[in-house]
């Protein structure tokens, strides 16, 4: 086969950096129009209070302020609600009461972002303080103060109960177990932090009745119809609705939820008719954006005396704050976190999660992840280190001989997933040969004679991705396919228009290098197009690691019906029968002649000045692609750690890293998304987390304490990898832009709990900060006060 | 409430403007000079997105008032290339993939110019440090160390 | 987040300077900034006037003279950091300029701005109290020195009058016999101490403890000096044994409160911990 620059497997650099590092990036907040006013939000310092009455006549009165839009100006539109993606409602602007700290209040819009800062210093807001709610097990107490009493009949904080494998069969299993392990293990709250925040450029054009708004989103087509939806009434039409996901600095989840402030600043662009632009702070970003995780898990493992696991429990309560604001596929409360089995061949399996209403921010989002995988994935890998350890095993011999093996694939999971592909024991002799995993015990055995800490801690864990085949999966009714349009210009160059949406993960050249794979034209001639709801076909957007999975999919179906027709093409230009043809890489030719031959170029030159009578002129295609299966990528991960006795601090020696996603399209930029999910692993591991106190007030809200880590802190990631492809992926590929994220938090907690296993540590919760691990030392007799 | 008259040398071209005393040397940048490379990305002077050299250091222009830079010199991302011709730190950062979403770095590029002025050869460790001032969400900074080295091998020899 | 409305003066001397700030009683001195800014763009700070001390001449170097290490307050952290001069003599002092916050806020902020907002989570506090070191402060009727351990009056607040701006730091210059170091525990790069802990000593002939001063970093309203472990340093062998009782008597002297960085014990804990490993390192420089 020929090869052209840019197939898959080529490391090209990307196409999209020219522009970044010239600083000449579109984000939304770059984007300037004439007559443009700024958005700025007053917001509630408390967690639950009745609004008494907003005084807005000072704000007013500062100079440069245009109107100041409360929840009543909303009302009037009936916009001061708004439904959310898990079918629950939330506010937009507050009436009534507020339901937690930094919750909206009213909007500002002024001439410039200074004065509407002023402006919003301006506005006085009257509060009368209600009891608080913030521990979600609380809020389930019966008796409990019921926060949603806009909810007719509402009698508890219950939002849902949800559950799925085979309970019965689960309670025998444990019945019949020679070890239980239980751990409860928290995974704490946190935010995506994105460096870019989220904003909104919205512009409305009352005499065309055309809505155009610039938005940090990831799933623009979906905001699209959604505002349709929502604001029909009002008189937005969706053919007079175009969306634009410029250049996003990050999105990790974060950018899929539709946020308060980007409805105020379109509902303020339809009433003052003037372009509005709102662009969040940090703070209001982490402490008012949509979280992930924030769920209780108490975690039951039950195993044979020869370390066979034989059944898994786990009981989860999920604070959600005041309103389900997940975004989920509809038929997914709890996400994917039903894939909580792993990596192991059992057949018992229970899992089980309650929703709960307090008074935080509405949430949750994945942060890097696929609906809840890390919270399933921290569980099971948690669980197999310490069910070893309390076996007297090593966790590497205990995974081993729990893997599922490659022969059992597809393999039906306990939950009723079907795995498509994998190689587990593979990628973790790997990962445990690249680290000299036996070494590294003799010298930690070594050390716990010396009194000195290290651990060793691995996660073999697999992923579920790629959402989804339509009979499972939508987002309010939309099935979650993804599309790609490809037109094929005279002169064999390329345009192709994608439904997902990059916020760095280098689609453009990317899915450029899919064409070249496809149909030999070199990557350099393939313009690859995203983000405009005008132009790009429909489809539900990137997150999930569903990028490459579904649109990536589509682009290579698309291909291949371009390459159907190019085939009549050259059968005409060589006046050949069609079967007689054979493809290579760019090019057809006569079977057993090579040299008589037509390349795609000449091909589509050929489509619009030369095709035979009765066929169409021009070469295009379009897929929507329906995923017949999840895809399921997978690795091990080693994690060393060293602990200072004296301080707690944990400090990561070397962390190996072997992802399997299947085959893969740009091995550099592959690799770039592991380092990077990597760090956005270590970061709740040992750093990040959003707490609150009793009174719902939040700590942690800026980045002076919600610690995103540095290059310092940040250890030179190593990296392998297997290769298992998909079977059902037309590339072979799987996704891999969250395993890092996925399958690193529990390799370092593992380690440190390896560190710490002999003096009677069974869990640490996630972030293992110096000051938890110092406590928990000092309470075993080990800190070391020098 | 003042007004003030300023002069500031930006990326070789003097640019003047009549600001209020609180105006952010990030928003003149932005907003009145319109070179949207420098970003915003906290309120804490944690992130570093917003990183421009000024005369000669790297600073956070969002912790900095533009009359402070009244008569001074700033260099911002889109200063870096000159004649057409990428600054071996941005070669450095395609070259390696040292960016992802772009978002942090045109600040992260000035953080490494101004270290490479400082310190030519620096070690990875020096490096790291050396960036500290900037976040990246996306790369997990390997390979921004990479194109950091590979803009120092490249300005030395 | 942008700061309210003020306006913005810059005086030609210090003597307007001072001035400036005796007429408006809402002024505040603008140094590096980075405390002050922050604070304004959140609005916990609104002063009426800023009095720009960066275009003043005069107030940037570093120095010995007559017995001291003078050090201009409105030199930067980074200029600290950079001088050979602060590397080879006063290690103390290089390590805590390389520990404050990161290397580009280091190149705005100054020494004098660290010590005059008086956060007892700022690096210099301490070390000064360690050095035994004097502050110059320069108001209407001129020049007044103030020993370190009177300046912190508690949180956010020292003994300098509303017209008087700080201007010098003086230091003992370096004596042979003489080292020390700054350790810090702190969540990440950036980030204020969780505790840290500043050790100078000076040995005598013999390679007894000839003086010994210890601050301690944000475990209490001030930074604290540890005068209990000095006194009882005072004049023995720095060996493991008094070492270790210093550090307990450091940690007895710590009055932390339970945050976000952990709880008291464990701050107290650190204390005992990096007043240890503090003086360990200044008698090994001591001795080099």
């Amino acid at each position: 086969m020929p090869e052209v620059h840019g197939q898959m497997g080529h490391s090209i650099k990307r196409v999209e950096d020219a522009r970044f590092i010239r600083g000449r990036g579109n984000y939304v907040d770059d984007i300037k129009l004439p007559g443009m006013l700024y958005l700025d939000i007053v917001r509630s310092p408390y967690a639950h209070a009745k609004i008494k009455a907003i005084h807005t006549e000072k704000a007013m009165k500062v100079p440069g302020v245009a109107a100041v839009i409360t929840g009543e100006t909303l009302k009037a539109y009936n916009l001061h609600w708004m439904p959310t993606l898990m079918s629950d409602t939330q506010m937009v602007l507050p009436v009534e009461k507020v339901m937690y700290q930094m919750q909206e209040v009213a909007a500002v819009v002024a001439t410039s972002r200074y004065a509407a800062a002023d402006g919003v210093a301006a506005v006085e807001v009257d509060y009368e303080p209600l009891p608080v709610i913030v521990d979600p097990r609380k809020a389930l107490e019966p008796g409990a103060q019921v926060l949603r009493t806009d909810k007719e009949g509402k009698k508890d904080n219950h939002i849902f109960h949800w559950e799925a494998g085979d309970k019965a069969a689960t309670e025998k299993a444990f019945k019949e177990a020679d070890t239980v392990v239980k751990q409860d293990l928290y995974m704490p709250r946190i935010v995506v932090a994105s460096i870019e925040t989220c904003g909104i450029v919205a512009k409305f054009d009352a005499v065309e009745g055309q809505l155009t708004v610039w938005m940090t989103t990831q799933a623009p087509h979906a905001i699209r119809t959604v505002v349709a939806l929502v604001a029909g009434h009002v008189g937005l039409s969706e053919e007079k609705i175009r969306v634009i996901s410029p250049d996003i600095g990050g999105g990790f989840g974060g950018k899929v939820p539709v946020y308060p402030g980007y409805v105020i600043a379109i509902a303020a662009a339809v009433v003052t008719g003037a372009p509005i632009k709102w662009v969040e702070d940090r703070s209001e970003n982490i402490q008012a954006d949509s979280f992930a995780r924030d769920y209780h898990m108490t975690c039951e493992m039950a195993a044979k005396k020869d370390g066979k696991i034989t059944g898994l429990r786990i009981k989860t309560i999920a604070d959600h704050g005041y309103a389900d604001a997940a975004c989920n596929p509809s038929k997914f409360p709890a996400g994917l976190f039903s894939v909580a089995t792993g990596a192991y061949d059992y057949d018992a399996a229970f899992v089980e999660v309650d929703g709960a209403y307090t008074n935080k921010p509405p949430g949750g989002i994945a942060y890097r992840c696929s609906f809840r995988v890390t919270e399933a994935v921290h569980a099971i890998e948690r669980m197999a280190d310490n069910t070893a350890h309390e076996l007297g095993m090593d966790p590497a011999e205990f995974r081993m001989k729990n893997f599922i093996k490659p022969e059992q694939f597809p393999y039906k999971s306990p939950t009723g997933w079907e795995y498509d592909s994998g190689n587990y024991g593979v990628a973790l002799q790997k990962a445990m040969d690249m680290i000299g995993y036996a070494a590294l015990r003799k010298e930690q055995a070594e050390k716990r004679k010396r009194g000195e800490l290290m651990g060793i801690g691995i996660s073999s864990f697999t992923e579920i991705v790629g959402a989804g085949p339509s009979k499972h999966f939508d987002i309010l009714g939309l099935k979650m396919f993804d599309s790609a349009e490809i037109r094929i210009h005279p002169t064999g160059k390329v345009l192709v228009r994608i439904g997902v949406q990059s916020q760095g993960q280098g689609h453009e050249t990317t899915f450029a290098q899919i064409v070249a794979e496809e149909l030999g034209i070199p990557a350099e001639h393939v313009k690859v197009e995203h983000g405009d709801t005008d132009t790009a076909p429909y489809g539900l957007g990137t997150y999930a690691s569903r990028s490459t999975p579904t649109a990536g999919a589509a682009t290579a179906m698309a291909s291949r019906k371009i390459r159907d027709k190019a085939r009549k093409l050259a059968a005409h230009l060589l006046e050949a029968n069609e079967d007689d043809l054979e493809w290579e890489r760019g090019r057809f030719f006569v079977k057993g002649s090579p040299d008589k031959g037509k390349t795609i170029q000449e091909c589509a030159f050929a489509a619009y000045t030369n095709h035979p009578q009765g066929m169409e002129a021009g070469l295009e295609a379009v897929s929507y692609y329906d995923p017949p299966n999840m895809t399921f990528p997978f690795g091990s991960y080693i994690c060393v750690v060293d602990i200072d006795r004296g301080t707690g601090e944990v400090k990561v020696r070397r962390f190996v890293a072997v992802d399997d996603c299947g085959n893969r399209i740009n091995p550099m930029i592959v690799e770039g998304q592991i380092h990077g999910g990597l760090t956005m692993g270590l970061a709740p591991a040992l750093f990040e987390e959003l707490t609150y106190d009793e009174n719902g007030n939040i700590f942690g809200g800026t980045f002076m304490d919600y610690l995103l880590p540095t290059a310092v802190e940040t250890p030179n990631w190593e990296t392998g990898e297997t290769v298992t492809p998909s079977p059902h992926h037309p590339l072979g590929a799987k996704g891999v832009g969250e395993s890092a994220t996925v399958g690193a938090p529990p390799a370092i907690a593992n380690a440190v709990i390896d560190a710490l296993w002999h003096l009677g540590v069974r869990n640490i919760d996630i972030p293992i900060t110096p000051a938890k691990v110092w406590t928990v030392l000092k309470e075993k007799g080990m800190a070391l006060e020098e | 409430m003042s007004t003030h008259h300023v002069k500031v040398n930006v990326n070789g071209a003097v640019k003047e403007a009549d600001v209020e005393a609180r105006l952010l040397l990030v928003h003149l940048i932005r907003e009145d000079l319109n070179l949207t490379g420098t970003h915003i990305g906290c309120d804490t002077t944690s992130c570093g997105a917003c990183t421009v050299l000024l005369n000669g250091r790297a600073v956070k222009s969002c912790t900095v008032f533009a009359v402070q830079a009244d008569g001074g010199e700033v260099m911002t991302v889109e200063g870096l290339t000159s004649n057409g011709k990428l600054h071996p730190i941005q070669e450095g950062f395609h070259e390696m993939h040292g960016l992802q979403c772009g978002f942090c770095t045109p600040g992260m590029m000035l953080s490494a110019v101004a270290l490479l002025k400082q310190n030519p050869k620096p070690t990875e460790e020096e490096i790291r440090w050396g960036i500290s001032g900037n976040l990246c969400r996306c790369t997990g900074y390997v390979n921004i160390v990479k194109a950091v080295q590979y803009a120092a091998e490249k300005m030395s020899g | 987040m942008i700061p309210a409305a003020f306006d913005y003066a810059v005086p030609k001397t210090l003597n307007e300077a001072v001035a400036l700030l005796g007429q408006n009683p809402e002024a505040k001195v603008l140094a590096g900034g980075h405390s002050l800014i922050p604070a304004m763009k959140f609005r916990l700070a609104s002063p009426a006037l800023l009095v720009d001390l960066n275009r003043l001449n005069g107030l940037a170097y570093i120095r010995e003279d007559g017995g001291w290490l003078k050090i201009g307050a409105m030199t930067r952290e980074a200029d600290l950091d950079g001088s050979d001069l602060i590397r080879k003599k006063y290690p103390l002092l290089a390590d805590t300029a390389k520990t404050i916050a990161d290397p580009l806020v280091r190149n705005m902020a100054t020494v004098g701005g660290n010590l005059a907002h008086a956060d007892p989570a700022n690096d210099h506090p301490a070390t000064m109290l360690a050095y035994g070191a004097q502050v110059v402060a320069t108001g209407p009727k001129g020049e007044r020195v103030i020993p370190i351990g009177e300046f912190f009056a508690g949180t956010f607040e020292t003994s300098l009058a509303h017209d008087e701006i700080l201007t010098e730091i003086r230091l003992p210059a370096h004596k042979a016999g003489a080292g020390g170091a700054y350790v810090k525990v702190e969540r990440k790069v950036g980030d204020f101490a969780t505790a840290a802990v500043a050790a100078q000593v000076t040995l005598d002939a013999s390679g007894k403890c000839a003086s010994a001063g210890l601050g301690l970093t944000n475990v209490g309203p001030t930074a604290i000096r540890a005068a209990q472990a000095e006194a009882a340093l005072k004049g023995q062998p720095l060996d493991d044994a008094n070492i270790k009782k210093a550090a307990q008597l450091a940690a007895a002297a710590a009055e932390p409160a339970d945050d976000l960085r952990g709880p008291a014990e464990y701050k107290r804990g650190l204390i005992k911990t990096l007043t240890v490993r503090a003086l360990r390192k200044a008698v090994e420089r001591a001795k080099a």
